[in-house]
């Protein structure tokens, strides 16, 4: 237990020296987006430490959830619903239930040809009938002014209310994607689950009437009760109270609002571990280690090693959809264009298994440290490149080696995944 | 009605360049496949692979142009080539040594090595951003087109132009060449014979006397040569850019698992079931409708069925049914 303290002492110190040394707002930002990737390393340990699913489509998970924060919090576009919201609506809904019906046929019809014939003949009607009503819908809607809409905007509820939203839009992409892949080879879960999250993305970036494709959504609304900078900059208490402390009342505010952040962030973090570790102690977090641990044996004694699989999966994919709807709402705007599989899977895998894999404090632990990692090579990268090539003569080496300085953590992140994972495959603090 | 110039157009903006993606794809899933049998996990570092020996290539390439020597009408790349497979095969050996074997020792899970693929899945995308970035590359060279769409329509008279780029030829060719000689390998010789053997039936294969290690050993190389010639052929076709051969994992492990995981043949038929598939899907058939239907039928839309952004999302489709539908894929490999 002290080792532990001490390893999450370390960490904090690390946080710490980084606002002494550079800045303590580029402290606070690291914090936060650390702390948000601690949640998504808490989503993966959930599935892959407490069941040994593989999951590798961390990233379509996250954009839903920043999906969920344009769908519930933006600002709604009244013409743009005027033009096709109903078309829209109606096609989405005719595509589904034409799916339904599909499988619903194929589920009732006795075997053979027949069977073939009538699931295949529904599946194009739906298919026909789905684009006849959607795609006038979706012209209707994007030719709305195009320049700074375009789309049919968001609900326009309380941002807070998109991160539980968010949490079930994934939880609802898991249902469908643990429908079709769980119960197989595990290999095959990690190859189903690398492509629908490239298909996530593709949806989001090339659906403008959703929100905006690649032209992104900007000035999203910050979550109750997040100030914005610029208020708490007029606000002359504020500004009195920060000159007698001695700050700038710019920087000041900046960190105020970033520490705000980090309070709501801590919170969520804190209410998942809780949660986690309940459930983990409790007959059923027993049951899941059991099955991870020898599915056979848990089947004879009678469980439903998919359905727990399926139970699970959905579970972990929701708490990234959370995580995800917090990142976009800090971030203020959702980019499509920034969800890159290195990033926002691979690196959140590092953290689970450098943390220690079935153990919530690790996956904790292995989300800061890996995100304080990740981000502060980004800041001192170039510097330290600069410094190691500093003796070489000017020219076009040296320079592109300073430029490639930020590939440099891909490496890093490599090369510790692949240490750890031969020297200490349980991780920095591994499961009891 | 106007068959003759509905099938050129067809062939000009389906066939042809489905056929060449079928290939890349098809040496690619090979790769990918014998890894399966042999070492029994799904390699996630194979598209970095690709990766790596292209940007090999394209290094020695660009050496060979500065000093004046070229291919004559063929891209001066496939001069290279057997460099970078020599250069990528020994980054994979030594990959096996410092990394794999450990595990192979231990007789780690499956799932335990798909991980430390990714590891080195990570590294090698570090390596190859650090030495040529991350931007798109174009290192074709030598003629243009086999045949060019004006040169076709001049010599038969008709409306459409069939198009054939000298790139997608060469990797027609090379492709079916190397197919060929993977098949004579397997079938023929001593080796090639052991390690099917070896992909079968493990204990069996050890207990008529086969060295496991030269097994490893020799897949590895085929697997890196495999890979290099399928990244070198795509980007010669395309270009090369490091995230667009990470992202090719998906179409490459659908043609894999579609054919059949650990067996060659299908990993061949899967390729191109996932590329004509890919490029049908997507193709808006507007023109080659227009010549087949009377005048007065003629379709007013595309007639695309799923925009090309959403290539992914058919080579995806395809992977689920088969889940479904047949999980040891057409040709009976591995599953469950």
């Amino acid at each position: 237990m002290n080792r532990n303290l001490a390893l999450f002492a370390g960490v904090g110190l690390l946080f710490v020296l980084t606002g002494m040394l550079q800045s303590w707002n580029l402290a606070l930002s690291i914090l936060n987006l650390s702390l948000i990737s601690a949640i998504m390393a808490l989503g993966v340990n959930i599935q892959w430490g407490y069941a040994g699913l593989f999951n590798t489509g961390i990233m379509g998970f996250t954009a839903l959830g920043g999906l969920a924060v344009v769908l519930v919090s933006a600002r709604p576009v009244a013409e743009g619903w005027a033009a096709g919201g109903t078309g829209i609506l109606l096609g989405l809904f005719l595509g589904a239930a034409s799916i339904a019906a599909a499988i619903f046929a194929w589920n009732r019809l006795p075997k053979g040809r027949m069977r073939m014939l009538v699931t295949l003949a529904i599946c194009v009607a739906g298919f026909v009938l789905y684009r006849s009503v959607f795609d006038p819908a979706v012209v209707a809607v994007e030719a709305f002014n195009p320049a700074t809409a375009g789309n049919i905007g968001g609900l326009g509820l309380t941002p807070t209310l998109s991160w539980p939203v968010g949490g079930l839009l994934a939880a609802a992409a898991a249902w469908v994607i643990g429908k079709v892949a769980l119960g197989l080879r595990s290999d095959y879960l990690a190859i189903a689950t690398l492509g629908i999250a490239e298909i996530i993305i593709a949806v989001m970036k090339n659906e403008d009437w959703l929100a905006r494709g690649v032209k992104n959504i900007i000035d999203l609304p910050r979550p109750w009760p997040v100030p914005y900078e610029v208020d708490l900059q007029q606000n002359i208490g504020f500004t009195e109270w920060a000159t007698r402390w001695g700050f700038e009342a710019t920087t000041a505010s900046s960190i105020v609002v970033k520490l705000m952040y980090a309070g709501l962030f801590v919170l969520v973090l804190l209410a998942v571990i809780w949660l986690s570790e309940r459930a983990l102690n409790s007959p059923w977090g027993r049951m899941m280690r059991a099955i991870r641990d020898n599915e056979v044996s848990a089947a004879a004694m009678g469980k439903d090693v998919t359905k727990r699989h399926l139970q699970v999966f959905i579970l972990g994919s929701a708490v990234v959809g959370i995580a995800g709807a917090m990142y976009t709402s800090m971030n203020g705007q959702l980019t499509p264009g920034e969800y890159n599989p290195l990033r926002f899977t691979f690196l959140v895998w590092v953290m689970v298994i450098v943390g220690g894999s079935g153990n919530n404090w690790g996956a904790v632990l292995g989300g800061l440290l890996i995100g304080w990692l990740w981000l502060i090579v980004e800041s001192l990268g170039p510097l330290v490149m600069s410094g190691l090539v500093a003796g070489l003569a000017e020219g076009p080496l040296k320079s592109h080696l300073i430029d490639s300085a930020q590939h440099m953590r891909l490496l890093t992140m490599g090369v510790i995944l692949l240490l750890v994972l031969r020297f200490s495959p349980r991780g920095l603090i591994p499961e009891k | 009605m106007d068959i003759l110039n509905a099938l050129v157009a067809f062939l000009n903006f389906v066939f042809v360049p489905a056929l060449a993606y079928g290939a890349q794809l098809a040496l690619g899933a090979l790769g990918v496949t014998l890894i399966y049998g042999i070492l029994r996990f799904s390699n996630f570092a194979h598209g970095d692979t690709m990766a790596f020996g292209t940007m090999v290539t394209i290094l020695f390439t660009w050496w060979f142009q500065s000093m004046g020597i070229s291919f004559g009408v063929l891209p001066t790349a496939l001069l290279a080539l057997p460099i970078g497979i020599a250069v990528t095969a020994a980054f994979a050996l030594g990959t096996d040594r410092a990394i794999y074997r450990f595990y192979r020792k231990q007789k780690a899970a499956p799932v335990i090595l798909v991980m430390v693929s990714l590891g080195v899945m990570f590294v090698m995308n570090g390596i190859v951003r650090l030495i040529i970035g991350v931007d798109d590359q174009n290192f074709a060279d030598g003629g243009r087109f086999l045949i060019s769409a004006g040169d076709f329509k001049e010599m038969t008279g008709l409306a459409e132009g069939l198009a054939i780029k000298s790139t997608q030829a060469v990797t027609v060719v090379t492709a079916f060449a190397v197919m060929i000689a993977l098949f004579w390998f397997l079938q023929k010789t001593r080796t090639g014979k052991s390690m099917r053997a070896f992909s079968d039936n493990e204990d069996l294969a050890l207990l008529s006397g086969i060295n496991p290690d030269r097994v490893v050993q020799v897949t590895w190389i085929i697997a890196a040569a495999l890979a290099t010639i399928a990244g070198v052929l795509y980007g010669l076709d395309k270009s090369f850019k490091p995230f667009v051969y990470f992202q090719l994992l998906l179409p490459i492990f659908a043609a894999a698992i579609v054919g059949g995981l650990g067996s060659p043949i299908g990993a061949i038929a899967g390729g191109f079931v996932i590329a004509f598939s890919e490029v049908m899907v997507t193709y808006a058939w507007k023109k080659v409708v227009t010549y087949l239907v009377p005048e007065s039928m003629a379709p007013e839309g595309l007639l695309q069925l799923m925009g090309t952004d959403y290539k992914f999302a058919v080579s995806f489709a395809i992977l689920i049914l088969v889940l479904i539908f047949m999980p040891t894929g057409l040709f009976k490999g591995k599953s469950v």
